[in-house]
């Protein structure tokens, strides 16, 4: 079942001409011949969740804006930046019209009248091709003043990013957007109430409202009809790491994992054999061999102990260690903490100087408990989730494969001539719970 | 942030908000800053894209650079230094005028596919070009042409560690970088996705 990559190779398809001639906009104008609240109910009715990583409903979502006449604004997330992910550029590249299609209908069900669309600096050439889809679009009358003789206005703008992981988080976003440094705000308010220029905001990811003009082709009932029962719809899945055709495939939720892994990204190279696997972007607890035949949805990835996330599965292979992988993690998050909060920006910054004292030899098994308490420390404790974000996989490799990383810090030891453990552990060791060794 | 660790003159100013009279602006740079700043409903917005502009005109966020923006938009250059050194496209180490910036990759998924060796095969062909600059990057958002990287952004992958020097050569002659290697053409990973151009239908004329 293909919907958002039906034709998405179609050369030309990221001009009005081709995208009308293959029914575009027929959406919006089925939209604009219904009442907001309509529209609001096809969407609530289609069961749609948003694709960005939360899995949040978006008619649930968009309902919590207030009603009438206000300044109040919608912002397409399109600050891809979670590691394995990279769905939402090919739908920017190659069908820009879709999402401003889907950005047309949904502030007219939610009747905002200004929108924006924040996209990653470093996506540069779907921002040009963006940029010049939106400029047809306005000459055509699908933007600017009341839409095809419609009641409803509405004015875009393409707001390009400078390089920072956390403003794909919603509120660090918005303060990104105002001209400012990029930090999450406290939450509540939520940005539904108040967002953007403390404005009630309405935030949803590329694919998210890509997907609205579907709905309003097909009916949400007809919709929900696709995937699984609280899972609907289909779902673009990046696939990376160690399998052999990486790329985005639109799969319909609740297909088994390992249909996506082994039989759309051809699987580990010949030879080897799946090590770990992240389900949902570098943030996700990973998951191993034994979790193949998990259904690829929403709730079934959140029993197993994990999370569908942005729909980005990277897979690891058994000729990497769980080491090289966790330290990569880490430094990453260590790198992008935007430091507001104490416990994500210490807690990455520690994390990466304990495993890099696996690495050097330095380290003891201790520091595996530590290192697990500090990922406790940070879940929860923070403005938004980037910590977590750290803690969530690092913490499931700790309690995953603590035999290989025991077995590192020996190895590293040996290395390094550190000494026996024996040696450098027994001082009242059993009643120690964290804190760095004593010295003698 | 240059000068983070020289010492405070506590007898001098504040830098305050640069006279528009007394600070010369480039008028390009002018014009990109205002069109920006009317695109928004409240003037602040435009930072980024001012900040932008200006690196592009002086290579990087210079005091004098920052100084211009902030003449224009009429806000501190201090305001403005706060938001350029939290963004990693934004230069506020010096940088030579038109330079090439180089983004490596060396996230998870490039990592797994060979990106670290790529990245001091980078570093090792472009150390005696000056107007090449060469960095790791967080994950750019192309993990299927892993291991990649971003060359004045333009996508570039799957790259090889040969790859590296046809890089430097293809900056040198102004030719596009690594063409058959850029992300810009290559099709979705599919199956079932249609790619032929027989199976989009009659009217392909606009193709």
């Amino acid at each position: 079942m293909k919907l958002l990559f039906d034709r998405i190779d179609e050369p030309g398809l990221n001009a009005l001409l081709v995208y009308e001639r293959r029914g575009g906009y027929e959406s919006l104008r089925k939209a604009l011949g219904m009442s907001p609240n309509e529209v609001l109910t096809e969407i609530g009715d289609s069961g749609l969740r948003g694709r960005g990583g939360a899995g949040f409903r978006m008619g649930q979502k968009a309902s919590f804006l207030p009603h009438g006449g206000m300044e109040k604004y919608l912002v397409c997330n399109a600050d891809e930046s979670e590691p394995g992910t990279f769905k939402d550029r090919e739908l920017m590249q190659k069908s820009p019209h879709m999402l401003i299609e889907g950005i047309a209908i949904a502030t007219w069900a939610a009747e905002i009248d200004h929108a924006f669309i924040y996209i990653r600096g470093e996506y540069a050439h779907q921002a040009d091709i963006l940029e010049g889809a939106i400029e047809e679009a306005y000459e055509a009358g699908y933007l600017g003043e009341r839409l095809l003789d419609s009641n409803h206005s509405l004015s875009l703008v393409l707001h390009r990013g400078a390089g920072a992981y956390i403003c794909g988080e919603e509120t660090g976003l918005l303060d990104s957007l105002e001209g400012k440094r990029g930090n999450p705000r406290l939450k509540p308010p939520f940005p539904a109430i108040e967002g953007l220029y403390d404005r009630p905001t309405l935030i949803n990811n590329v694919e998210t409202l890509c997907t609205v003009p579907h709905i309003i082709r097909m009916g949400g009932n007809e919709y929900a009809k696709i995937g699984t029962e609280t899972s609907t719809g289909t779902k673009l899945v990046s696939v990376s790491g160690d399998v052999q055709r990486p790329g985005n495939y639109e799969i319909e939720l609740g297909v088994p994992s390992r249909e996506i892994i082994y039989d759309l990204a051809g699987g580990p190279p010949d030879g080897h054999r799946i090590k770990f696997w992240f389900p949902g972007g570098s943030s996700a607890p990973v998951l191993t061999e034994d979790d193949l035949d998990v259904p690829y949805d929403f709730d079934s990835m959140a029993k197993a102990g994990s999370m569908l996330g942005s729909g980005a599965i990277i897979v690891v292979d058994d000729s990497h260690s769980v080491l090289e992988v966790a330290l990569k993690v880490a430094k990453f998050y260590a790198h992008e903490s935007c430091g507001k909060c104490v416990p994500c920006r210490e807690g990455t910054n520690w994390t990466v100087k304990m495993l890099q004292r696996i690495e050097s030899g330095e380290a003891t098994p201790m520091d595996l408990d530590i290192m697990a308490g500090v990922q406790e420390q940070i879940i929860g404790h923070c403005l938004c989730v980037l910590g977590d974000a750290m803690a969530m996989p690092i913490g499931s490799m700790i309690e995953k494969f603590r035999d290989e990383l025991e077995q590192d810090i020996e190895a590293a030891r040996e290395r390094f001539g550190a000494g026996e453990l024996e040696d450098v552990i027994p001082i009242g060791v059993a009643d120690r719970e964290a804190g760095p060794m004593p010295v003698h | 942030v240059p000068g983070w660790d020289e010492e405070v003159n506590l007898e001098k100013d504040p830098a305050v908000v640069p006279d528009p009279e007394t600070t010369p602006v480039p008028d390009e740079l002018r014009q990109q800053i205002e069109a920006a700043m009317a695109r928004y409903p409240d003037r602040h917005s435009a930072v980024l894209p001012a900040l932008h502009a200006a690196q592009q005109l002086h290579g990087w966020l210079s005091p004098e650079a920052v100084d211009e923006v902030a003449a224009v938009m009429q806000v501190t250059p201090a305001y403005l230094t706060s938001v350029a050194t939290f963004y990693d496209m934004l230069e506020t180490e010096p940088q030579p005028k038109g330079h090439h910036d180089v983004y490596v990759c060396t996230n998870i998924s490039c990592s797994l596919r060979g990106a670290d060796e790529f990245y001091e095969a980078m570093i090792a062909a472009a150390a005696e070009h000056p107007g090449i600059h060469v960095r790791e990057f967080e994950c750019l958002g192309a993990c299927d042409i892993a291991p990649m990287a971003s060359v004045d952004g333009e996508y570039v992958g799957p790259l090889e560690d040969e790859d590296a020097a046809t890089i430097v050569d293809d900056l040198g002659a102004g030719r596009p970088v690594l063409e058959a290697k850029q992300l810009r053409y290559r099709k979705c990973a599919g199956p079932g996705v249609a790619q032929d151009a027989s199976q989009f239908g009659p009217d392909e004329e606009h193709a």
